[in-house]
């Protein structure tokens, strides 16, 4: 897609541009990785005074632990609802905001609005929101006949989450639906409804193919973000339970490495999420960095 | 307002340190306490400061128990770790197995020359901290124990006698019931800290083991023994209960304690240092407690509860002199006077019988009425070996372990015995962890 190419005529200087991203790199990225590749083959007491080499036995233990297989299964469908509802609901707001005439800006900055809020914050809010004894929301579901309780039920813990995750990703996948769709020609609308298609078939021809690239960028970004930064919320709100009903990955990273300070085990499931992240990466660079255009 | 003050404290901390203009030694304790145990460790600390021109004792504030013992240990790794640091009990049996990290109290002791005399402890507070030989590890610095709060009120309205209250498991589920069918309130009782109350302390109190080899006290090949018959039939009990509104789940830690403040449950379990909290929450109505109730054909049942809270833990590789501050502070910290302004003015136990009986003497029990059961319940009988306390490895995670299966109860989704053969199996593969590692 270049057209030009710069060509530097030195190899020094290049090098000497690239290195503070190179040393930030290594120092924070590189290096800790390789720590904790290390320390996954280790077993240590908390204080570090004697360490044995274990190979991949920690590895085995984590692959053999039913608890980590189900934090698996937890994490896949907290991330998949996280991320399903987070974009169909910021594709809504998106198409509707998108519509708006008088107070556009206004409509937009509530809508960005929760992205600003911390994820613990977030978490919070929702959690009191939900709360058995004093929640508001709850009070309105049992006037409904429901009895939602996320502190006994594991669905509804669940849910909980999912909902407290989503509503924090909806503004930013807003702001990107919202300028996928500005940078649809007007023309292409226009035609279309003079060959005779209506609103709903005009949505399902002509916006979602256009915004295909922008839905699989944000696709593997809010995966990412349901993995990795949800991490708040859960600690805020059901620390994982009831039962592991919301222990997802990196939450029992977490928990395994820092409070129960087995640094072995923690780093093993450190290094499997590290290979998790890679693969979504290695998608986002094969599969959508040639499609979407920036 | 305290975040105000910390960060004062520490630029002033920070000012000295830089000018150097001090002859003092500076002893860091870092602890765990909040709030306004935090400024009471403050004024401990101040306490300590002005009866000596020597050492200087700085308290760090370093969030949660977790969290405090986590920085320890990493800064221990770094080789920045502080003089003294607060550790929970459940950490007890991670910090005695470090034994090139931690400095025992006995010998710290010992070693400065300080009149220290274990017997002035009241034994079930140190049995938890002792090692084999009786030794003194740690020194105990806020220890509570679960207790029964009762909503005065609720219980007068349904009808139930708030004078003698229920002993045992059988009176007291009928009590909660009766709340519940009379309409004095919509949930019986509920707990806080599960795995602490109702199977920890429980075991105790029935005089009966949590694990093997003394409750790991003897050895660390011990297995957990959660899922014998007594423990099963009060979860199954409690499960039972919960179908009706007997009994109610609210969450983990002390998360259930706004349902009895809010008069949704009229009975709740939780520690003897919550009492001041719960004194300052239950605003319409009267609060009475009693002690934990006890299965009474259990033979050796009411045995004696054991503690929760924190001890001093003293970490090595600081200079020998230093050491002595931080013996002078111990002696100091353990003095009758300061130990029962801490008592009395927190809710948490007299680690000292000497503390104890000056509280009396200063009339603290009379006005205060129920502060003195918890130290009654503690000390009801000589300890056991199954009611001394708890020496678990990774015990961490196994609480999460005895809460993640406990919760699989409530919710329905296992039986007690299912529930508890889980938890048991899964705790012992922690065990064995523990064992492998140390």
């Amino acid at each position: 897609m270049q057209t030009k190419r710069v060509v530097f005529r030195h190899t020094f200087l290049p090098y000497l541009l690239c290195l503070p991203q190179l040393a930030i790199t290594l120092v924070f990225f590189i290096w800790p990785a390789l720590q904790a590749i290390r320390q996954s083959m280790l077993q240590q007491d908390a204080f570090g005074l004697s360490t044995t080499f274990v190979g991949l036995a920690n590895f085995r233990t984590l692959l053999r632990d039913p608890s980590y297989l189900s934090s698996v299964h937890v994490t896949i469908i907290f991330s998949v609802a996280t991320a399903a509802l987070a974009m169909s609901l910021a594709l809504l707001f998106a198409v509707v905001a998108d519509r708006v005439i008088r107070g556009t800006n206004t409509y937009r900055t509530v809508l960005i609005w929760p992205y600003a809020v911390a994820p613990a914050v977030a978490g919070v809010l929702w959690y009191f929101l939900f709360n058995p004894s004093i929640g508001i929301a709850t009070y309105a579901l049992a006037q409904l006949g429901i009895d939602f309780n996320p502190v006994i039920s594991s669905t509804d813990a669940l849910i909980m989450v999912v909902i407290a995750a989503a509503w924090k990703q909806v503004s930013y996948n807003f702001l990107f639906f919202l300028a996928g769709l500005q940078a649809i020609p007007n023309s292409v609308f226009e035609a279309a409804a003079i060959d005779g298609a209506g609103p709903m078939k005009r949505f399902w021809t002509i916006v979602l193919p256009l915004l295909s690239p922008t839905t699989f960028f944000l696709l593997v970004v809010n995966m990412v973000y349901a993995f990795f930064e949800t991490f708040a919320i859960i600690h805020a709100t059901t620390q994982g339970g009831p039962g592991q009903s919301t222990s997802i990955l990196v939450y029992k990273v977490w928990r395994d490495g820092f409070v129960a300070q087995d640094l072995g085990g923690s780093a093993a499931q450190s290094v499997v999420l590290m290979t998790i992240v890679i693969a979504l990466t290695v998608i986002q660079f094969r599969f959508v960095e040639r499609r979407v255009e920036y | 307002m305290t975040s105000s003050k910390m960060l004062f404290g520490s630029a002033l901390a920070l000012v000295m340190a830089s000018t150097g203009a001090m002859a003092q030694t500076e002893i860091t304790w870092w602890h765990a306490m909040g709030g306004e145990l935090g400024q009471k460790v403050e004024e401990i600390a101040d306490g300590f400061n002005k009866t000596q021109s020597d050492f200087k004792v700085v308290p760090v504030y370093k969030g949660n128990y977790a969290e405090t013992m986590t920085s320890a240990i990493a800064a221990f790794r770094a080789g920045e770790q502080p003089h003294i640091v607060q550790v929970f009990e459940v950490g007890t049996a991670t910090m005695m197995a470090a034994k090139g990290a931690i400095y025992p109290v006995y010998k710290l002791m010992e070693d400065s020359g300080q009149d220290f005399d274990q017997s002035a402890f009241l034994p079930s507070v140190i049995s938890y901290y002792v090692d084999d030989d009786g030794n003194l590890l740690s020194l105990p610095f806020n220890s509570s124990t679960p207790i029964v709060y009762y909503n005065k009120t609720a219980m007068e309205k349904a009808g139930l006698d708030t004078e003698t209250l229920p002993k045992t498991w059988g009176e007291f589920g009928e009590a909660a019931k009766k709340i519940v069918s009379s309409g004095a309130a919509p949930c019986g009782f509920t707990t806080t800290w599960q795995s602490w109350i109702q199977l920890e302390n429980f075991s105790a109190w029935h005089n009966t083991p949590f694990a093997t080899q003394n409750n790991g006290y003897a050895g660390l090949d011990t297995e957990l023994e959660i899922n014998g018959e007594l423990p099963v039939r009060h979860i199954s009990d409690m499960a039972e209960w919960a179908k009706d509104g007997t009994f109610k789940y609210g969450g983990r830690q002390s998360n259930a304690n706004p349902m009895f403040f809010s008069g949704e449950c009229a009975i709740n379990m939780a520690s003897s240092a919550s009492r001041a909290g719960v004194l300052a929450n239950a605003k319409d109505f009267d609060v009475t407690y009693g002690m934990l109730p006890y299965y009474e054909d259990v033979d050796g049942a009411p045995q004696n509860s054991i503690i929760g809270g924190a001890t001093l833990w003293v970490l090595q590789g600081h200079p020998e002199d230093q050491y002595k501050g931080v013996a002078e502070f111990f002696s100091y910290l353990s003095k009758p006077e300061v130990q029962a302004d801490w008592h009395q003015s927190t809710g948490y136990l007299p680690i000292t019988t000497a503390a104890y009986e000056l509280s009396e003497k200063q009339g603290y029990y009379k006005e205060n009425p129920g502060a003195d059961l918890p130290i009654k319940q503690m000390t009801l009988n000589k300890p056991t070996p199954n009611s001394r306390g708890l020496r678990l490895g990774n015990f961490v995670q196994i609480r999460d372990v005895v809460n993640e299966e406990l919760e699989n109860v409530w919710s329905g989704s296992k039986t007690p015995q299912e529930a508890l053969d889980a938890a048991t199996e899964r705790g012992n593969e922690l065990l064995r962890r523990f064992e492998a590692a140390n």
